[in-house]
């Protein structure tokens, strides 16, 4: 075991560790207990009240339709986001300060607000100047709120990703004569595209979980506000939320797997020039690293 | 143009967006004392901890910010009558919606102090035990002092990331910005002016935060 912060253990020390772990082990069994018996005191563990979860009506009728809006939220919102933040991202690389400028200032602004105010705004937006029915309208608002706020989060990933490349490339497509669009379009994209698969793939994680955000605030049908209506039919209101959270761990943790097996298997690659970009250093992404300007510098993954 | 503004002071604009601050601040401040004892957690010597706090990370982390508030209002509150000592609806409401922003946002300092602690190179560890430091001298005067300057920034993002997330709060009727600009929206014609005016308050908040911080983890980064 090689950790800076302590040494292999001696004999006195794994002595001490056991007994911190008993202490620790007793510390969350009485938790443990405590919450159980909360649970049992407001009959929340009767059987009654999980058994929906082990028939198909419940999935069928509330928890799958919900899921699904969820995903295609999520989809849509992380297909039309991707290419408007490659746009911007590479508008931010500009040789043209015109270009550059507005770029910048267009993606700083769009990750200083919250996505729940975009959402609310495009809501409202959508039911005074557009003709839709109820439920295009809820769909259309979350997508636009999400689409708005991870393309600017993506341009910087982008950014990140052509910057990561070794100089060499870029130099290399200079010394045979390509020219700025052609070195970025055959040299540069294709490269940093593969770089930033595991960072775009956990941005999915996040667009995921700001899905719920519009099935509370303005209605949209997704799994937390199906929830909603499951626990008013069958009166579970604790059992529903732990299934819900549970759906969501296992398919956030599905994506972040796929992300770090992605990562690994593009780290191993011969072909690739070893760059890339993980979900871990989209979080440490600060504008000190990559020369940018210090603007709200979340790496957005939360 | 601004008129309508006035008309609204329950709560007023300043008001709202107060609470947003008063938010993000406690919020803040709960979510680094516990992120810090997680971080703890997963970086000690006993394993039994460590799976603890690999374990609450990776679930906590996973879980939408608004299934956890909404939880601490239909869940906690009204099933199990965790008030958090307070009779009154918004008071309550307020109280809880910090005890799920402490829980969330928790599991992403202890990431972002983590990380930290492990941009400090173990040959930082082994000199120090080489010339004769004991366990707390090593700790104390090697390891947290560079670990601290590394975290500035990831935490800066994270504070952001927080400012950010109290507006999920207007989900269980904290009376935060979030909140007023759904009952204002819905209510008055300048549509887009309203827009403007809550985008710019979360500018200024966030903008400022992200200037100095970003400044003063540039500034203060262990140059190797």
């Amino acid at each position: 075991m090689s950790s800076v912060l302590y040494d292999a253990p001696g004999p006195r020390a794994k002595r001490r560790n056991v007994f911190i772990s008993v202490i620790f082990f007793a510390l969350l069994a009485l938790l443990v207990w405590f919450v159980w018996d909360a649970m049992n005191e407001k009959n929340q563990l009767e059987w009654a009240l999980w058994k929906p979860f082990t028939e198909s009506q419940a999935w069928t009728t509330y928890l799958l339709p919900g899921l699904a809006d969820t995903l295609r939220a999520a989809a849509l919102a992380m297909v039309i986001a991707l290419p408007l933040g490659a746009v911007f991202g590479i508008a931010r690389l500009s040789d043209h300060l015109w270009v550059r400028l507005p770029a910048a200032w267009v993606v700083e602004f769009f990750r200083a607000i919250p996505v729940l105010l975009l959402m609310l705004f495009a809501n409202e937006a959508y039911d005074r100047w557009a003709n839709l029915t109820t439920e295009q309208r809820q769909l259309y608002a979350v997508v636009t709120g999400l689409v708005l706020y991870n393309a600017s989060v993506l341009a910087e990933v982008v950014r990140a990703g052509i910057l990561a490349l070794p100089k060499g490339q870029s130099e290399a497509a200079k010394a045979i004569g390509l020219r700025k669009g052609q070195t970025m379009r055959i040299v540069l994209l294709p490269q940093a595209v593969t770089a930033m698969l595991p960072a775009i793939v956990s941005q999915l994680v996040v667009i995921v979980k700001d899905t719920a955000l519009g099935g509370v605030m303005i209605g949209f049908t997704e799994l937390l506000s199906t929830r909603g209506t499951l626990a008013a039919a069958y009166g579970n209101p604790i059992a529903s939320f732990v299934v819900v959270a549970i759906i969501y761990i296992v398919l956030n943790f599905i994506l972040t797997s796929f992300a770090s097996w992605l990562e690994k298997r593009l780290r191993r690659s011969k072909k690739s020039t070893g760059a890339v970009l993980s979900a871990e250093d989209m979080e440490e992404l600060n504008p000190a690293a990559t020369g940018g300007t210090f603007g709200t510098g979340a790496g957005g993954s939360i | 143009m601004f008129d309508f503004l006035s008309d609204y002071n329950n709560p007023t604009l300043l008001g709202a967006f107060w609470m947003t601050v008063k938010l993000t601040v406690i919020s803040g401040l709960g979510s680094l004392i516990w992120g810090t004892l997680l971080a703890a957690m997963r970086v000690s010597p006993v394993p039994l901890m460590r799976g603890f706090g690999t374990a609450y990370v990776n679930i906590v982390r996973n879980i939408p910010l608004t299934v956890i508030i909404i939880f601490t209002s239909l869940g906690l509150a009204d099933v199990f009558g965790v008030t958090m000592g307070a009779s009154d609806f918004q008071v309550r409401g307020f109280r809880l919606a910090i005890l799920g922003l402490v829980a969330y946002t928790a599991a992403f300092v202890c990431e972002a102090i983590r990380s930290g602690i492990n941009t400090v190179p173990l040959g930082q560890a082994e000199a120090a035990r080489a010339i004769g430091l004991t366990f707390s001298q090593t700790l104390r005067l090697i390891i947290l002092p560079q670990a601290f300057r590394a975290v500035i920034g990831p935490l800066a993002n994270v504070l952001i990331a927080l400012t950010k997330n109290t507006t999920v709060a207007a989900a269980i009727g904290v009376a935060e910005a979030a909140y007023l600009m759904k009952g204002m929206i819905e209510k008055e014609a300048q549509v887009l002016l309203i827009g403007a005016v809550f985008a710019f308050g979360f500018v200024v908040l966030t903008l400022p935060t992200g200037l100095l911080l970003g400044w003063l983890s540039k500034r203060l980064a262990v140059k190797r």
